[in-house]
């Protein structure tokens, strides 16, 4: 079978990669381009460990066909931070212990900050249903609900 | 090693909360996990797995998938080793290499669906999938059963036909699935129930509960020409992981180096070996580097969940709360072997109570499911769930409050433990009294809300541990462990070290090194690295220590006696001892390589002295009457830390226990159908909490110090998920008015409960 | 299998209908995609429609609503219009999966899905939407979305056919609609039990008009004509919408599995049919 040809932009650069047409998006990004940051917990968006940005709209690379990613342009947690510096959302991580075996993070960062740019002041509840679809069994959600919720407040200069 | 230490309670950097060193490549997407290697010409390696809950594999027919093009390489049972006349493969590794052995490749039988009955490796998971379905299986399906009770029943199919329960006076005759019996009595238990104005007695049962890691099992093996292999894969113990697969593959040692990747989760799932033996024969027929990843639906049908059990348990108390008996009857399933964690959990449930008179019965019995792996606190959260219950029932019946009844039987320094061993110095009151007197016990609760309260007890361990301490001429510090890093630990180790070298934190860095690198080092588990790579951290600086001091002895030719370490300086020890400018630990570095060479510190250990932990959990939540839907409110987990050496990670542990066991407590099990066949193999139907179930979750670090540890340390991991369970089943009993003695209260339990219903 | 992402409708329905082995339509691919992991569907071709004008978009007509087959969660539960008309059919869609699934997951997908449990189909069956199926031939026809679905997992629609859209028309004055789903969590379930009721209050502040459909209590989603005239003429008191509550129960048809028990179905069929009627009602006033 002949593979697909797929030009797109990921983290605002330019990428191609060839792809059998059953490939997700993660496969691809994982396996074509080698950015392994976006994890495989389920493949079934049943856990977000795989979540990045498609067109600017959240949603889990596993449950998109890499041939549809052409043209289009994706974030991945590779292009959150700046050069040399974190995003806040990473330093806050970082400073509250809001990881432990770290699998689930980035899937978390990129869908928290997907959050902050729609809802700069969310409460604690809007923050718990927005990610209710990245799974973390090591925290019990605690510290990664504050570290977004101090973020939030951080950004908007309170 | 003879250790020698007195407990330290003062401290500069340990309680500290810095970030941790292995942090900024996690949450920048750069820390490489189990199925983040890729090398060049790489294989994909897939697994057949038994469609059948149990059946005869007659005969296996793998020529059409070694026909098709890309394939490289296919195993089965016959690629496997045979087993000595002794039933044991070579080797002396503690764990039944043996049933490993049969549950990473199914030999005559299959014993449960998902069990691994052939591999192939190929150029692309495509091909790979493809090849699978080539492969031929002729099955002679069987007879099964999942369910505890109805595999100890006479005329239950056989999982093993030959199998004779151990541990029986005298043996039976017949083979049955009950694989050991045990019984653990101390007192008189007759005496013990006529002393009791009050006697509760009920049944439980709790589904199995898988760990529910995020990182599936992964892992890439690249076996050469000359035997030599090299195995990359997400572990808690990647050295038991090397002894698992020499032993089952017939290899040396030496000839197998295993490295750790970053692990996406454990909690005890992943201390044996699934894949790894498979990618080793399959890179070994290939000649090519073999990665291999499970999906989801591999994980729940194929990994390690824990038991599901029966519990049958009676206490009898005083008119004043004292407990003066209990017996109790603990049946729990390990899957299809031997081997389910039942006597851990029958003394962990009892562990918390001063009672003189108890039997306990524990029964291993095998059924056709995965073989159980531990699972956090292995055995103790479902038998805690009935003691704890039971506990509630008494205080209910006595008019006692349930934190004052347990108070009043609460375990201190002195008491014997149910075990065997003399408690020392440990924190069950203090934690108990916090609980108590916490202000978010204020709170009334309303309509269909209740409060539940719980205790939880893990004893700990410390076992064989090899560390490294490298001083940089810099000044810089290395410590290299041989214990996989789950949930914080470089960071830990990291401050200890800094404290016992008194140097700044970000002067010292870990890393987690592979199995030719150190000495032996048992699997991360048990709650046994904070304590025991602890006190080999602690141990092998101050090798550093001493050296530094020898060589600034030596410089000054004076006698090492007559030089003194002291705020991060060796300096004279007196007048007498001459007039030297003290030596900073850098500048002891700076001149290592004049002065003798490199600088390192070393420990090898069989660490003891692991102190219990205890905690006490308080819930309070409320249930839709008319749906039996329960929502937490707030938790409160008070628990023993000895001493926290980076705080952030010790809360982090209590909350995550904490949420496991709300999951558990709740709507967490393993579904099988009439087929045996499990119906809920994923993350949409085996449902762990997601964050918008829970609340924010309290908690109390309390420091009684462990006398077994220079610093104090109790490990943290285990005890969190002991007393969830029953806190909410406490809670859900009292909101309800009935109590709940199954596992999970999900809603149509519930509501069963409420209508009286079966 | 082949990917196609075609321009135009013609070439999509075209492309279906030459397929000589099986073939779906790419919309959100949430349930797809699954599929296709699982190897529960093997097609030779798949038709993602995202790329056809129109799909994505949400368009005013005869005072209410055309929402196109690509038109993702994300996107209408932020369009303030349908809200405002139909807040019941926006909850349902909101309610399928995470923020992630949002970003993909399709009405009209959950529609053609043709899961018994979807939680968008009742609310869309008690709003009285109708979706527009477009052929290989050029035509197109309307048909009420209730007639979508004939079964867990099957379509009445033909070889080559897509839902393109769905319309939601006009609410009348005094009316609004509610959708409720039992799940054990809080998010991320499929729906043990789905019930949406959508009334119109006369001027009186009576029931002048209702629906009720259940979802996940029967093979595909369930109209409770009993339940709906138990409301009808009253003020939804206590008598009334206990009514309700027993025609609901009573025509559930649900089964045992993983997700829950017949009785339990039954039962809580009839405490959402009563929860979400007080809702709607309550709605219903708020926009007198």
């Amino acid at each position: 079978m002949s593979l697909q040809h797929v030009t797109t932009t990921v983290n605002g650069d330019a990428a191609e990669f060839l792809c059998d047409a059953t490939e997700t998006l993660l496969d691809a990004l994982r396996d074509r381009l080698g950015l392994t940051g976006s994890k495989e917990g389920c493949a079934s968006g049943d856990c977000g460990a795989c979540s990045v940005m498609l067109e600017g709209r959240l949603v889990c690379a596993c449950l998109v066909l890499a041939a549809e990613a052409d043209g289009r342009e994706v974030e991945t947690i590779e292009g959150m931070a700046g050069t040399g510096e974190l995003h806040p959302l990473q330093t806050k991580f970082l400073e509250l212990g809001a990881l432990q075996c770290g699998v689930c993070t980035p899937g978390f960062l990129v869908a928290a900050k997907a959050l902050l740019e729609e809802h700069p002041d969310p409460d604690e509840t809007e923050v718990r249903y927005w990610l209710a679809g990245n799974l973390c069994r090591c925290t019990g959600y605690d510290k990664i609900i504050r570290a977004v919720l101090e973020t939030a407040a951080d950004l908007r200069g309170q | 090693m003879e250790l020698e230490f007195t407990t330290r309670t003062t401290f500069d950097k340990v309680g500290t909360r810095p970030p941790r060193p292995d942090g900024t490549d996690k949450v920048t997407g750069r820390a490489l996990y189990g199925a983040d290697l890729a090398g060049a010409g790489m294989l994909v390696g897939k697994v057949l797995r038994s469609p059948h809950a149990h059946a005869r594999i007659l005969a296996i027919d793998t020529s059409r998938a070694s026909a098709l093009p890309g394939v490289k390489a296919v195993v089965t049972r016959d690629d496997f080793p045979g087993i000595g006349p002794d039933g044991k493969v070579k080797g002396e590794v503690e764990e039944n290499v043996w049933d490993v052995a049969r549950n990473v490749m199914a030999r005559d039988k299959a014993l449960y669906e998902g069990h691994a009955v052939a591999a192939v490796a190929a150029t692309s998971t495509a091909v790979a999938r493809q090849a699978l379905k080539l492969i031929d299986v002729t099955w002679q399906v069987l007879p099964h059963v999942t369910d505890v009770d109805e595999a100890m029943k006479p005329g239950a199919p056989l999982v093993h036909e030959d199998m004779i329960t151990a541990g029986m006076d005298p043996a039976p005759e017949e083979p049955s699935n009950i694989a050991e019996y045990t019984r653990i009595e101390m007192g008189d238990i007759e005496a013990g129930f006529a002393a009791a104005d009050v006697i509760v007695e009920q049944t439980f049962r709790t589904e199995a509960a898988h760990q529910g890691y995020i990182e599936p099992h992964a892992c890439v093996a690249s076996t050469s020409e000359d035997g030599v292999a090299e195995l990359w894969c997400c572990t808690q113990g990647h050295f038991s992981v090397r002894d698992m697969c020499a032993n089952i593959l017939g290899m040396d040692l030496a000839n197998l180096r295993v490295t750790s990747s970053e692990i996406g989760g454990g909690f005890g799932g992943k201390t044996t070996v699934f894949l790894e033996p498979v990618a080793l024969l399959l890179s070994r027929k290939s000649g090519r580097p073999v990665k291999m990843t499970m999906s989801r639906d591999e994980v729940f049908r194929a990994s390690g969940p824990t038991s599901s059990t029966s519990i049958t348990a009676r206490i009898g108390a005083t008119r004043d709360g004292r407990i003066t008996a209990c017996d109790a009857s603990f049946r729990y399933q390990g899957g299809a072997f031997p081997g389910s964690p039942v006597s851990y959990g029958a003394v962990c449930g009892m562990a918390p109570y001063d009672c003189p008179n108890v039997v306990l019965d524990c029964y291993d019995v095998v059924v056709n499911r995965p073989k159980a792996a531990a699972y956090r606190a292995p055995g103790a959260p479902m038998a805690s769930f009935a003691i704890e219950s039971l506990l509630d029932e008494i205080a209910g019946k006595l008019d006692i409050d349930p934190v004052e009844l347990r108070l009043r039987n609460a375990v201190k320094e002195g008491s014997s433990s149910v075990y065997g061993p003399t408690f020392g110095a440990i924190g069950f009151v203090e934690c108990l009294e916090a609980a108590r007197d916490h202000p978010s016990l204020e709170a009334a609760p309303g309509a269909n809300r209740a409060r539940g309260i719980a205790a939880g007890f893990w004893p700990n361990y410390g076992g064989q541990t090899s560390v490294t301490v490298n001083v940089n001429n810099d000044g810089t510090v290395l410590v290299s462990l041989g214990t996989p890093d789950i949930g914080g630990s470089r960071a830990s180790m990291c401050l200890m070290a800094a404290e016992e070298l008194q140097i700044p934190y970000e002067r010292v860095k870990a890393i987690i090194a592979d199995t030719s690198a150190l000495g032996h080092n048992d699997t991360t588990g048990g709650s046994r690295v904070t304590h025991s790579a602890g006190l080999a951290t602690i141990e092998a600086s101050r090798r550093v220590i001493d050296t530094m001091k020898q060589r600034a002895a030596a410089l000054w030719d004076i006698d090492v006696e007559a030089v003194v370490w002291d705020q991060g300086c060796v300096r004279p020890s007196g007048a007498n001892a001459g007039d030297h400018e003290p030596l900073t630990f850098e500048a002891i570095a700076a001149m290592a390589p004049s002065t003798g060479g490199p600088i390192a510190g070393h420990a090898e250990i069989n660490a003891e002295g692991a102190g219990a932990s205890f905690a006490v959990h308080v819930c309070d939540l409320e249930v839709d009457p008319e749906t039996g839907r329960v929502t937490v409110l707030n938790y409160l987990a008070v628990q023993d830390a000895g001493k926290a050496i980076h705080p952030d990670y010790v809360e982090g542990q209590y909350q995550g226990g904490v949420a496991q066991g709300i999951g558990w407590a709740l709507n967490e099990e393993y579904i099988y159908g009439s087929d045996g066949v499990l119906q809920n193999p994923g993350f949409l139907d085996y449902r762990i909490p997601v964050a918008s179930d829970l609340p924010m979750i309290d908690t109390v670090i309390v420091e009684v110090p462990n006398p077994g540890h220079p610093y104090g340390v109790r490990g943290v991991g285990e005890t969190p998920i002991v007393p969830p369970l029953a806190a909410v089943a406490n809670a859900v009993s009292r909101a309800i008015d009935r109590r709940m003695t199954e596992t999970p209260m999900s809603p149509p339990r519930i509501l069963a409960a409420i209508d009286g219903s079966p | 299998m082949r990917y196609e992402a075609p321009r135009t409708l013609a070439d999509a329905t075209g492309m279906l209908a030459s397929c000589p082995g099986a073939a779906r339509v790419l919309a959100g691919g949430t349930d797809l995609l699954v599929a296709l992991r699982s190897g529960l569907v093997e097609p030779e071709l798949v038709v993602d429609i995202k790329r056809i004008p129109g799909m994505e978009d949400i368009v005013a007509e005869d005072g209410g609503w055309r929402v196109g087959a690509a038109v993702p969660g994300a996107v209408l539960s932020r369009h303030d219009g349908v809200r405002r008309q139909w807040p019941g059919v926006v909850e349902a869609v909101e309610l399928i999966g995470s923020t992630q699934i949002q970003g993909r997951a399709t009405m009209v997908g959950n529609l053609c899905n043709a899961s018994p449990a979807a939680d968008s189909v009742p609310a869309m069956m008690a709003a009285g939407a109708l979706a527009r199926v477009a052929g290989p031939d050029g035509r197109e026809r309307d048909v009420p979305v209730g007639d979508v679905a004939t079964g867990p997992g099957i379509t009445s629609l033909a070889t080559g056919e897509v839902v393109t859209s769905v319309f939601l028309p006009e609410a009348p004055a005094r009316s609004a609609d509610a959708y409720l789903r039992l799940i054990p969590r809080t998010e991320m379930d499929i729906a043990v039990v789905g019930a949406a009721v959508s009334l119109t209050l006369d001027e009186g502040g009576r029931c002048a008009a209702a629906k009720v459909v259940l979802g996940a209590v029967g093979p595909r989603a369930l109209v409770v004509e009993d339940g709906a005239a138990a409301i009808v003429g009253t003020s939804l008191d206590d008598e009334a919408v206990a009514a309700l509550e027993a025609a609901a129960s009573a025509a559930a048809q649900p089964i045992d599995d993983k997700r829950g028990t017949v009785s339990y179905r039954r039962k809580v069929a009839g405490v959402l049919a009563r929860r979400a009627a007080r809702i709607a009602a309550t709605r219903a006033g708020e926009r007198s």
